[in-house]
């Protein structure tokens, strides 16, 4: 099948930094990907070799098939960018940006205003839409920077830290946007450092660091990646907690953590220890609140991930970290 | 489809990249329209020196501010039609580029030069602008174009397309620097020897050897020399010539490389 957004080996220097060093990134159709990583890792240059702004020093990336490189000009007729910047005209009015843009994509005028009423209505700007942007609130800005970029009806969409200084209310609203892009069959990749994000919108995860895929997966394959799956224990009385600790150590072979006043966590291998707990608790006649199998966050895969590999470098020049 | 469409009729091609640049000159007329400060700069600068040596000087060097204002007018314009191309296309390039405005073009399927096309259009109508502002200014003092109404146009059209062509060293610099500051302290610097250092307020021939020297140099004094000959019917000499040389000249060496450079940038 021909993925939506396919990059093998991408590698882009600038002058003597590394930018990209052999990425991989890869996306059905139709699907959210999640570009995660820390500042630095290569996120938006990726992003810009895929949007054709700028051209690999090495490997291949193609959207719908396309070279974005020696097809550049039929990738752009398929992507939109969204940057980290908005990038609508403060001058201009909401409408008169977007007509704007519909011109550009040789839409005639009618069709232009009818498709930009159209979006400003979709993002709850139609009030607005008269009025200069300079007068715009920074989540409006966004919200028209981001039908801004769907003016084209793009096949995929490029969306480089969406949410940054969105409050957590206009964020749910941007989410809300993004799932129906997929929903309408788009392809979206979006980079974001929040884990959280990431693991509310995307199909798949690539987990980026120093410029390369370090994993790629689902959000619960990678979890499962980094392992670790935890029960956490609430006993109904306080008192208790000191008995769930030692049944809980019994079961899974090492130390519990206390992580508050109510709440036990330890780290298990294999599904039966659930199971296995339940009956102890029974047995020894401790009611128990609660009980459940937590999988790791994305948060702590993504440090596992990152930091594993750091561990590793370091060991080759230091010993100290070893421990 | 649209391959063997953008492959084959090259002029449908073009034609594109036209609709797209009047598109983005359209965008960038808009914008001053609203914030209006490059052209204002373009007619308050000279309009003061315009105000400030006839006034001062215009009785001292001709006799009477009225025959002086006849002299120093024609060379206004130049200086307006200049600092114009000086400033504004330059200065709204690097602003475009640091917003990240210019990547949404770019990500666009239109051509890469349209953004930096539409710009350029927008100008020479700023400058049209600019000059027929200063028209009015200079009427209202009370110059008059003495060598009659085609004259008057060609001199503006000299004007305008001078600054046009000086535009293109300013969008080399701002594509290569990339800062919106560093383009107005070189527009800055570059005022005084380019503009002053002419034939400006003065014949060229009443100045001191070295200035002298440099002035006729200077190909902004070959332009203000041309338009003053058109507009007041001054012995023309070789300056029509040299200045349509000069700025071709300038327009054959810096629109290349400003295009290059700009569409290399990543």
């Amino acid at each position: 099948m021909t993925y939506a957004l396919q990059a093998e080996g991408l590698v882009k220097r600038f002058g003597r930094t590394t930018a990209l060093a052999g990425l991989d990134l890869c996306a059905e159709p139709g699907t959210v990907l999640g570009v995660l990583g820390p500042n630095g890792a290569g996120k938006t240059t990726a992003i810009r070799v895929l949007a054709t702004l700028a051209r690999p020093d090495g490997g291949t990336a193609r959207v719908h098939g396309l070279d974005v490189v020696r097809q550049a000009q039929q990738v752009r007729r398929l992507i939109a960018l969204c940057g980290q910047h908005t990038t609508v005209d403060e001058e201009l009015t909401g409408l008169g940006n977007l007509v704007m843009i519909g011109r550009l994509l040789d839409l005639p005028k009618a069709d232009a205003v009818r498709r930009a009423t159209g979006l400003l209505d979709r993002f709850e700007l139609g009030d607005a839409a008269g009025r200069p942007v300079a007068g715009y609130s920074s989540g409006m800005r966004r919200r028209l920077d981001l039908a801004a970029s769907l003016v084209g009806r793009p096949r995929v969409v490029f969306l480089d830290e969406p949410s940054v200084g969105l409050d957590p209310g206009r964020r749910e609203d941007l989410w809300r946007i993004i799932r129906g892009l997929a929903a309408e069959g788009a392809t979206v990749l979006l980079t974001t450092q929040y884990l959280e994000e990431a693991d509310a919108l995307a199909d798949r995860v690539a987990v980026v660091d120093g410029g390369r895929t370090i994993a790629h997966g689902s959000p619960a394959e990678l979890k499962r990646l980094v392992g670790g799956q935890a029960i956490a224990v609430r006993p109904a009385r306080a008192d208790d907690v000191d008995a769930v600790m030692s049944i809980m150590a019994g079961v899974a072979g090492r130390r519990p953590e206390r992580v508050n006043r109510h709440e036990v966590v330890v780290p298990v291998e294999g599904d039966g220890a659930v199971v296995a707990m339940m009956q102890r608790f029974r047995g020894a006649g401790i009611p128990v609140s609660e009980l459940s199998l937590r999988l790791p966050s994305l948060d702590e895969a993504f440090l596992a991930l990152t930091g594993t590999r750091r561990r590793v470098e370091d060991n080759q020049d230091s010993s100290e970290v070893a421990a | 489809m649209t391959t063997t469409m953008d492959g084959r009729y090259g002029h449908l091609r073009r034609l594109r990249l036209l609709r797209h640049s009047l598109v983005l000159a359209r965008r960038s007329l808009a914008k001053t329209a609203r914030n209006p400060g490059a052209v204002i700069n373009g007619v308050v600068t000279p309009a003061l020196f315009l105000v400030l040596f006839v006034y001062l000087f215009g009785g001292a060097v001709a006799g009477s501010t009225g025959a002086y204002l006849q002299y120093l007018f024609p060379g206004i314009l130049v200086m307006s039609a200049g600092l114009a191309g000086m400033l504004s296309t330059g200065v709204a390039l690097t602003i475009d580029m640091r917003k990240g405005v210019f990547d949404r073009f770019r990500s666009l399927p239109i051509g890469r030069s349209a953004p930096l096309l539409g710009s350029l259009v927008a100008d020479v109508v700023r400058y049209a602008a600019a000059v027929a502002i200063l028209f009015g200014i200079g009427y209202l003092l009370g110059f008059r174009a003495q060598a009659g109404l085609p004259h008057a146009l060609a001199a503006a059209a000299l004007a305008i397309g001078f600054g046009f062509c000086l535009s293109w060293l300013t969008v080399l610099l701002a594509v290569l620097v990339r800062d919106e500051n560093a383009v107005l302290a070189f527009s800055f610097f570059a005022f005084l020897p380019l503009q002053l250092g002419t034939s400006l307020a003065a014949p060229a021939d009443t100045l001191p050897g070295w200035l002298r020297a440099w002035a006729q140099a200077n190909p902004v004094t070959h332009v203000m020399d041309a338009s003053r000959a058109l507009l007041t019917g001054a012995p023309a000499g070789d300056s029509v010539a040299l200045s349509l040389a000069w700025s071709a000249g300038l327009l054959v060496v810096f629109c290349p490389l400003a295009v290059l450079a700009y569409s290399r940038r990543q």
